[in-house]
């Protein structure tokens, strides 16, 4: 009974660690952290990035993510961004990326949800909505200084 | 002097309680490097703008959306830290073999080390090697041997540096023909691996 209980508490902490990755940090430059549930962690490359992260970076800091369904984006220096939503099927390729650019900067490359469905990846800025239909762009929320 | 003093708090209450302004915002379509040009649709202050050409902008300041088109330096100004931050595109190599065996044609080994080069450039690459076939031999046969081919080149990967526990292998044998042909057909352009990298 207690064996078989510590076990199940076994697999529940570390399977969802992975079940939950969305993608992977593979360029992280200065000051780079991730917001995961009221804790800020650092994140290196080789870092996961989930759904609800916020992606912070600091005045000398860049880093570049790859989703799962091959999507590119890049946050630059004083940026913070929030993975809002992220789904995507690798069989049917039917997807939803919601994120928001709270300010800061931010370059992309649609993947392969926006190729099946168009405008299935959104960006949010304090000011408007973004729809994409593909595949580069680049957006900019800019502190008064 | 009481007026004064109830004017004065006046101004200063619609000066704490006036709406924040909120930043100024760009978005803008960028060409890819193989020339497409995309679009994205912006909903903002009461209006909305499809922009769909290269270095196509829209605006928002002070609550208004703007359409306009951005200079390629500007951009470079503006985004070039963020811009150098994108990772690779996912990409893919193909490299061919020696009928009924998993040892590469001499055209395919001497394009080997401008493959690995591109391969070492990417930090952290997620690698996925596929071998392949012609329809020469049974299904088993080639099965085995598009099996064999791919292990093969993913030990070359693994040779050179490249990080193990990030290289998968995988064989499909006859079943995925770069060239269509009935079976039994010795086909030199489906004796391959596709290595994609992303």
């Amino acid at each position: 009974m207690h064996k078989s209980l510590i076990l199940v508490a076994m697999v529940a902490v570390s399977f969802p660690v992975f079940a939950a990755d969305v993608g992977l940090v593979k360029v992280s430059r200065g000051n780079v952290q991730i917001e995961r549930n009221g804790a800020k962690i650092a994140a290196p490359v080789g870092a996961a990035v989930q759904t609800s992260d916020v992606i912070l970076t600091g005045a000398d800091g860049s880093a570049g993510i790859t989703f799962t369904d091959n999507s590119l984006v890049s946050v630059g220096p004083n940026s913070v961004f929030a993975i809002d939503k992220y789904t995507f099927d690798s069989t049917t390729h039917a997807g939803e990326f919601e994120g928001s650019l709270k300010k800061g900067r931010l370059a992309a490359i649609s993947g392969k949800m926006v190729k099946q469905s168009p405008e299935s990846m959104k960006i949010r800025t304090p000011s408007a909505i973004m729809g994409v239909r593909g595949t580069e762009f680049v957006v900019q929320v800019d502190d008064k200084k | 002097m009481k007026f004064l003093a109830v004017f004065l708090l006046a101004m200063w209450l619609a000066n704490v309680l006036r709406a924040p302004e909120k930043a100024p915002e760009v978005f803008a379509v960028l060409p890819a490097p193989d020339g497409h040009v995309g679009a994205i649709v912006v909903k903002g202050p009461g209006a909305e703008h499809v922009i769909n050409t290269a270095y196509g902008a829209v605006r928002i300041e002070g609550g208004t959306q703007t359409a306009s088109v951005l200079d390629p330096r500007q951009v470079q100004d503006m985004f070039g830290s963020t811009l150098d931050a994108l990772p690779g595109v996912a990409t893919s190599f193909t490299l061919y073999f020696i009928e009924g065996k998993d040892e590469l044609t001499p055209e395919s080994q001497a394009q080997l080390e401008s493959v690995f080069a591109e391969l070492q450039r990417r930090p952290l690459p997620d690698i996925v090697v596929i071998g392949h076939t012609d329809t020469v031999g049974s299904l088993d046969f080639n099965d085995k041997l598009s099996r064999a081919r791919a292990e093969r080149m993913r030990e070359l990967l693994i040779e050179r540096g490249l990080p193990a526990d990030r290289i998968e292998a995988a064989g499909r044998g006859k079943r995925e023909l770069l060239v269509p042909t009935e079976d039994n057909v010795s086909e030199p352009r489906n004796r391959r691996v596709e290595i994609n990298v992303r």
